[in-house]
């Protein structure tokens, strides 16, 4: 008993001495910049944004370094028991919006209010892995295979899609690809994919909220309403370009302090920052982030077991789909779709989310030499 | 087992490709940031900056209206009001309402402002309310940050302390128009809500030098166009104070005197030309126009007989009657077909052609010559004239004495009057032979003859002055500066002239004048005038043989006008009045007595300083 105890905190001193230092440095940076941003969009007032922000970020960089310690079978195990409660989440959601009447996206426990849709970015992503995990390529080149990934993808990317939350559907469908895609999956299997994706698309554009259709509308004509819906598209840009290469300074962003910018704390942020620190500030966030999603590719091909591999590419993947969609949004380069920026966009639930999400990806790091079973057990 | 398998392998490679994927979408990324902040940086910084940099109008305060002792016929008074931007209000409608919840504006207003709002460019501010309290103001003011859109602001608005007396003289300003947009010159102040634009009289003639030079502020703007602050500033010129020739005591005693008739007067100084009263009642309250006027009262003004919105001193045109006498006498003399002492028999007609043209005294007045025709006004005397005279040498005569045509007096819509030739009819009337029986009828001012009340005085100024072309002005700097200190002689004999001011004499100083009663009692220097009373309508012979009914038995559009032209002292005429009662009825009754008070007051008061202890003119020396 003494022994194994010992052994026990030598191995957690040791996991804890293993954690990826550089990533976490990394990290820091990322939500410093955030930090300062959030000061300089509320116009100086830390405690309205920064302040709050760095609360949820030390706590959520406390669950991080949590998840990244559990020894990575009890992810295993709990994979679908975390896709379960996020579907589960997200069914309650649906029936108290009927009931409540509107669309909702929130669940509120009380003490904190929960976006179901957050938790299955990360229980999709884990029961994906953990589903490959138990096949053989030769078994998963067969269609049969499909069946299983095609429901757990389906239900809660419909459910989300009622919110209706079109660019966490997306993030959803997309997150799914890329894992079975790396799983092996034929890629034949995508083309008709693909195909069938544009028909959806297509059929789906009449079934979308007007709002919706618009922002599509705008985005292919974004200068044709000025005024409208293309407006905050065309401000983006004008706050982008008019940073320049070095920026307009720190707090000195007129687009942003003079609210020609919305959303400017959450969607727009990568805009106020290109605008106060220009193209420098602006590329200097974005290679942080190449550098983390590096990091997450080099973990990935680092890691004994097949779920790990699987769990560390979906994790990092889905970060990349983040950092990609809102910065190509802001940039008028696809249709504006409510993604945050990670570690930067001011809010919760999705801090928390993608720090977690941190946790898996150093847990992978730290756990590289564990092998799995087909079945789980450890080798 | 699969540690190194089938299943890493193609995971590692896919990865492969994955990461590369991404690597290129980040790359993209960044060529779009190449793109948007270095190469077309400098467009995007244009355009930041054009959201920031907002250029807002200052309006400069409008020239007031004085009269010759800057007593103010028109100025700028506080206002505080309410403007609404519809590009900045979120729902434009939901603003108005939660604006009447602080200030009075009811719901036909709202619906008022609406349809402006729609009219005009959605980023012009509105004005929604004007004239508020303090109280009110200040409650506006309290929920501006609520309310995007919303712009209170203190202005000066136009105000007409003395509104009905110089309604019709200084006229009225109001919101331009969007067909005033199209014709005029175009002017940055025409998108100040405040801005109000001269419609009428003098604000409308003056326009331009009364309107000033709008100023011009740099300010930073939030995206709602909210000021956040200064940048630079121009400041605005204001429009040019505009001082008339006008005695404001004169004219508001002469309204005062005109009362509630429908009637215009006219007093000049003979000599200068200065108009010292214009008076035209009924007026109206040009205040009304400021803020729009409401319908119903706008309305009643359209619908009044007696058309408070014409100035009848420069645009009404009435038959001159018997005042035009003077001239054709005038005529006859210088075309020598009459000798001033020769007479002439009045038997109380006067047959011609196959008419019969009647003296207004049944009876007639037997022999009478020049002055006593002239006294008497007698009309088959001046029949007999234009029986001897060609209807263009009257013409020709009156043109010379300022009927017949404009004076460029400084108002809008001056009318031109008529003096008919044979020419005129040859171009304008569907018959285009000249009777010699319409000359009867020109004769005596009736028939084709128009004039306006400022016609009628510069005649009486030019037969006052011995016969100088003195033309009208409104404009003191005018008269101040290169106006003419005399005025060329028109060329008729002093003689000529002083026949028909002999004549004008005795018709107020002489025993049998037709306007005795017009006799100024406690003034020992004596005036001079003609009556006159023109027909609106032809009286028949049926009717003359069934008794022409008396003038005040008639409807009151068919009664005749009552005119009096004047000019006094005697023996130094130097201030000239015509008086017009629209269907007022006899010249001598009516007209007469009007001129005579306000003349009266002219002398006594004297504002040009002309008749001071000047010894009486022997004739001759008129023009001397």
């Amino acid at each position: 008993m003494a022994e194994t105890g010992a052994r026990g905190r030598t191995a957690l001193l040791g996991k804890i001495m293993d954690l990826h230092g550089t990533m976490m440095i990394v990290l820091l940076c990322i939500a410093t910049i955030g930090f300062g941003m959030l000061y300089s969009v509320s116009g100086g007032d830390f405690g309205a944004l920064a302040g709050r922000q760095m609360l949820v970020f030390v706590v959520g960089f406390g669950c991080m370094v949590g998840a990244a310690l559990v020894h990575l079978k009890w992810w295993w195990k709990l994979s679908y028991v975390v896709y379960g409660v996020g579907l589960a989440m997200l069914i309650a959601v649906e029936v108290i919006g009927d009931i409540g009447g509107g669309a909702q996206r929130w669940l509120d426990l009380g003490i904190i209010r929960l976006q179901p849709s957050e938790i299955m970015k990360i229980g999709l992503v884990m029961a994906l892995a953990r589903y490959y995990h138990g096949l053989t390529l030769d078994e998963v080149k067969t269609y049969r295979t499909l069946i299983v990934p095609a429901i757990l993808v389906g239900m809660p990317a419909l459910l989300v899609l009622r919110q209706p939350d079109l660019g966490t559907m997306m993030l959803l469908a997309a997150a799914a690809a890329v894992m079975l895609f790396v799983a092996g999956v034929p890629r034949k299997v995508f083309a008709i994919g693909a195909v069938l994706a544009c028909v959806g698309a297509v059929a789906g554009f009449y079934q979308l909220h007007e709002y919706q259709r618009d922002r599509v509308f705008t985005f292919l004509n974004p200068e044709s309403d000025p005024l409208g819906t293309g407006y905050h598209i065309q401000q983006s840009k004008i706050a982008l370009g008019s940073g320049g290469v070095t920026g307009k300074g720190f707090m000195q962003g007129t687009q942003s302090h003079l609210d020609f910018l919305p959303e400017k704390q959450t969607d727009f942020i990568f805009t106020a920052l290109a605008e106060e620190f220009g193209f420098i500030g602006g590329v200097t966030l974005l290679m942080l982030y190449a550098v983390l999603i590096a990091y997450g590719f080099m973990i990935a091909l680092s890691a004994r077991s097949h779920f790990a591999r699987l769990l560390a590419i979906g994790v990092t993947s889905t970060f990349f789909l983040y950092v990609f969609i809102n910065i190509a949004m802001v940039m008028g380069l696809i249709p504006v779709v409510g993604v945050p920026l990670p570690l930067v966009s001011f809010g919760g639930s999705a801090m928390m989310t993608l720090l977690i999400g941190m946790g898996l990806l150093m847990n992978v790091y730290v756990h590289r030499g564990v092998v799995l079973s087909r079945q789980g057990t450890v080798r | 087992m699969d540690i190194k398998g089938d299943r890493y392998r193609t995971l590692t490679r896919r990865a492969m490709i994955l990461g590369a994927g991404q690597a290129v979408a980040l790359s993209a990324l960044v060529a779009r940031m190449v793109q948007l902040q270095i190469l077309d940086a400098d467009q995007y910084k244009m355009l930041a900056e054009d959201n920031r940099i907002d250029l807002r109008l200052i309006s400069p305060l409008r020239g007031r209206i004085l009269d010759r002792r800057g007593l103010e016929i028109a100025n700028n008074q506080l206002n505080y009001r309410v403007s609404v931007i519809p590009e900045q209000a979120k729902d434009f409608r939901s603003t108005l309402v939660r604006l009447s919840e602080l200030i009075p504006l009811p719901e036909e207003k709202i619906e008022a402002v609406i349809r402006q709002a729609h009219r005009s460019r959605r980023f012009l501010p509105v004005t929604v309310s004007d004239n508020l309290t303090w109280d009110e103001f200040a409650r506006v003011n309290s929920i501006v940050p609520e309310l995007p859109g919303v712009q209170p602001d203190a202005g000066r608005s136009r105000f007409y302390p003395y509104p009905a007396d110089f309604a019709l003289l200084a006229g009225y300003v109001g919101q331009v128009t969007e067909d005033e947009l199209k014709k005029l010159p175009d002017d940055p102040l025409f998108m100040l809500p405040e801005f109000r634009i001269g419609k009428r009289g003098l604000e409308a003639y003056h326009d331009q030098s009364l309107r000033g030079v709008a100023g011009l502020r740099r300010v930073e703007v939030n995206a709602l166009g909210r000021e956040i602050r200064e940048l630079a500033r121009v400041d605005s010129v204001p429009g040019k104070d505009l001082v008339t020739t006008i005695d404001g005591d004169l004219q508001r005693f002469a309204m005062e005197r005109v009362g509630e008739e429908s009637a215009a007067a006219v007093l000049m100084n003979a000599h200068s030309g200065e108009v010292l009263v214009m008076a035209s009642s009924p007026g109206f309250n040009p205040n009304d126009f400021n803020f729009g006027i409401k319908p119903d009262v706008w309305r009643a003004l359209l619908k009044d007989p007696r058309k408070p919105l014409l100035n009848k001193a420069v645009q009404g045109q009435f038959p001159p009657g018997s005042t035009f006498k003077p001239v054709v006498a005038m005529a006859a003399l210088e075309a020598g077909v009459i000798d001033p002492t020769a007479t002439v028999f009045c038997p109380g007609y006067m047959a011609y052609g196959n008419r019969l043209f009647h003296c207004w005294k049944h009876g007639g007045h037997g022999n009478v010559d020049m002055r006593g025709a002239l006294e008497q006004s007698c009309d088959v005397y001046f029949y007999e004239m234009g029986r001897r005279l060609n209807v263009d040498t009257i013409a020709a005569m009156a043109n010379r004495f300022g009927l017949g045509h404009a004076h460029d007096i400084e108002l809008d819509h001056e009318a031109a009057g008529l003096v008919p030739t044979r020419a005129w009819k040859r171009h304008n009337r569907r018959d285009p032979r000249w009777h010699d029986g319409e000359t009867l009828s020109v004769a005596i001012g009736q028939g084709y003859m128009l004039a306006t009340p400022l016609q009628l005085a510069v005649m009486a100024s030019r037969i006052a002055n011995g016969g100088h072309a003195v033309e009208p002005t409104l404009m003191k700097e005018k008269v101040d500066a290169g106006w003419p200190r005399r005025f060329a002689p028109l060329g008729v004999s002093p003689e000529i002239v002083q026949v028909a001011r002999d004549g004008m004499i005795a018709v107020v100083e002489g025993g049998r004048g037709t306007a005795r009663g017009a006799r100024i009692r406690d003034w020992p220097r004596g005036i001079a005038g003609k009556t006159g009373t023109s027909q609106v309508r032809t009286i028949t012979a049926a009717q003359r043989a069934g008794g022409v009914p008396r003038n005040e038995n008639r409807p009151w559009e068919e009664r005749d006008h009552a005119l009096f032209v004047a000019f006094g002292p005697v023996d130094k005429p130097s201030y000239a009045i015509s008086v017009i009662v629209e269907h007022g009825g006899g010249g001598s009754a009516v007209a007469a007595p009007i001129a005579r008070d306000i003349l009266r007051e002219a002398l006594i008061r004297d504002p040009c300083g002309l008749t001071g202890g000047t010894p009486y003119m022997a004739m001759g020396e008129a023009d001397g």
